[in-house]
């Protein structure tokens, strides 16, 4: 690890100021940040420690919806009483992440910045890696490509993001509220990414020294919510492929959908086209199917990762019967 | 200098920001029982309690945790006198070589901790049900960043149901 210096920051503005200088970072939970120091790929000259900033509260917004602050742990959030009885979709994706001791020191903040597992980001691969050293090139797509991302990707990269928690938060509609030098901005999850495109090192839309200080969730949405990983292991890996719906039915034609994969994307991917197929339509296995053909049709595989096309079209089919069996 | 509550001492440490807690347990404050297995957050090995919640050390820094509560192996209980979940471990045979043992029992407390307070784990069929019935898979799931390579889980699970159970208390 490189040598840095560090700051437990004594409240948000004092943090962003000291962050906002070159070389500087966060650290919150750390779990990400420091294994990926160790490894030097993350090589801050200074720590800013924001994990005891007094943004740890759960709270109803006015509007019946809820404000998430940032340094809330993985842990408090999954087993928050309201989030386990109103956005049952959001505890579901946090338990399927990880592992308890990680999921005790993990921050909501520090999961929606976690960087990709790709194994050529963490390990050299032969042809370089542009998130690792922009322009050297992506040793994944001509490599063994089985973990990547099927949507979203470029020539550059073809990186997954891992979280499952945005996931959930990306079908909930989820906004990200931001601290920075000159503003406080809320921005939706689904803007807060970046695609990769030619910079697949820049991630979201983060400025130097902004922090995230609390995730807003609107009133719950209507209907039944799950969401659904499909990995190696049984536990603690990250995902193939992952869904998060949240569907509503009326007299056996659904009224409303929300549709949101994770494991296949280079960001928590919403998809709006299985929605608008789902909206409307009879509650049928034939119905899912289409959704799913229409929702993965721009899907790229590069070798290895092409099963998970298919893979993503059944885990849809299956999270939706499922989501709907008890009604 | 960076002041650690370790096992209910007082600690002053001068240490370079990068010491892990893990390192600043085993090499300044020589509390070995902690093991440095993967140093990655993978294997578990490391696991203590902060203020009663298990945490990877490995992955965290020492100046992170001035002030805090930090649990150990060494603290929960003595040769003469075991902590419950340590007394399980020995009755079952909870172990072989042994290298993952003290993460698995600072674990296996802490998920109790949270069981009893009825958190949710990925095999609790409605997460909006807050009485967690303790069964094997529950146990299992929760226990799943704890790897043993000796493949001990099956005396390490009867070790964490006998005492959930009220077996060693």
């Amino acid at each position: 690890m490189k040598a840095f210096t560090y700051e437990r920051a004594a409240d948000a503005r004092t943090a962003v100021k000291a962050a906002s200088a070159n070389g500087a970072k966060y650290i919150s939970g750390g779990t990400n940040l420091l294994d990926l120091m160790k490894l030097e790929i993350e090589h801050p000259t200074h720590l800013v420690d924001i994990s005891r900033l007094p943004l740890k509260h759960i709270e109803r917004t006015p509007n019946d919806g809820l404000r998430i602050e940032a340094q809330v742990s993985n842990s408090d959030l999954a087993a928050d009483l309201h989030v386990r009885s109103h956005y049952p979709v959001l505890s579901e994706a946090l338990v399927a992440g990880a592992s308890g001791q990680l999921r005790n020191k993990a921050s909501v903040g520090g999961n929606l910045l976690q960087r990709t597992r790709c194994p050529y980001f963490y390990y050299d691969g032969p042809q370089g890696c542009n998130k690792r050293e922009p322009g050297s090139g992506c040793s994944a797509i001509d490599g063994f490509n089985r973990s990547h991302a099927i949507l979203g990707a470029s020539e550059a990269c073809i990186a997954t993001n891992p979280s499952d928690m945005a996931v959930a938060l990306a079908a909930l509609d989820a906004e990200i509220e931001l601290f920075g030098r000159d503003q406080t901005r809320v921005i939706s999850i689904l803007d807060f990414y970046k695609v990769p495109g030619d910079t697949p090192h820049i991630e979201t839309v983060l400025e130097p020294g902004e922090m995230i200080t609390a995730v807003l969730l609107p009133p719950p949405p209507p209907g039944r919510q799950r969401y659904r990983k499909v990995r190696d292991r049984a536990s603690y890996a990250f995902a193939l492929v992952s869904v998060a719906v949240v569907v509503a039915t009326e007299r056996d034609t659904i009224s409303s959908a929300r549709v949101a994969f994770g494991g296949i994307a280079t960001k928590p991917w919403r998809s709006l086209t299985a929605e608008r197929a789902l909206t409307g339509k009879p509650a049928t296995m034939e119905t899912y199917r289409l959704a799913a053909d229409q929702a993965l049709a721009g899907a790229v595989g590069r070798g290895h990762n092409d099963f998970k096309i298919e893979l993503a079209k059944r885990t849809l089919c299956d999270t939706l019967a499922r989501a709907l069996e008890a009604e | 200098m960076v002041a650690l509550n370790v096992n209910g001492h007082a600690e002053q440490l001068d240490l370079d920001p990068r010491t892990t807690l893990l390192d600043a347990l085993r090499e300044h404050l020589h509390l070995t029982g902690t093991k440095k297995g993967c140093d990655h957050g993978q294997c578990g090995a490391c696991t203590v309690l902060i203020n009663g919640r298990r945490i990877n050390s490995c992955l965290t820094l020492a100046v992170m945790h001035e002030g805090d509560d930090i649990g150990t192996i060494e603290g929960l209980g003595s040769p003469e006198k075991l902590h419950p979940m340590q007394a399980a471990f020995v009755e079952c045979d909870g172990f072989q070589c042994g290298y993952c043992t003290s993460g698995q029992i600072c674990s296996a407390v802490g998920m109790l901790e949270e069981a009893r307070s009825g958190w949710p784990s990925h095999v609790t069929a409605n997460v909006s049900v807050t009485e967690i019935d303790l069964t094997d898979d529950e146990i299992r799931e929760r226990m799943s960043g704890n790897v043993c390579r000796c493949a001990a889980y099956p005396n390490i699970v009867a070790a964490i149901r006998d005492v959930a159970g009220g077996a060693h208390r």
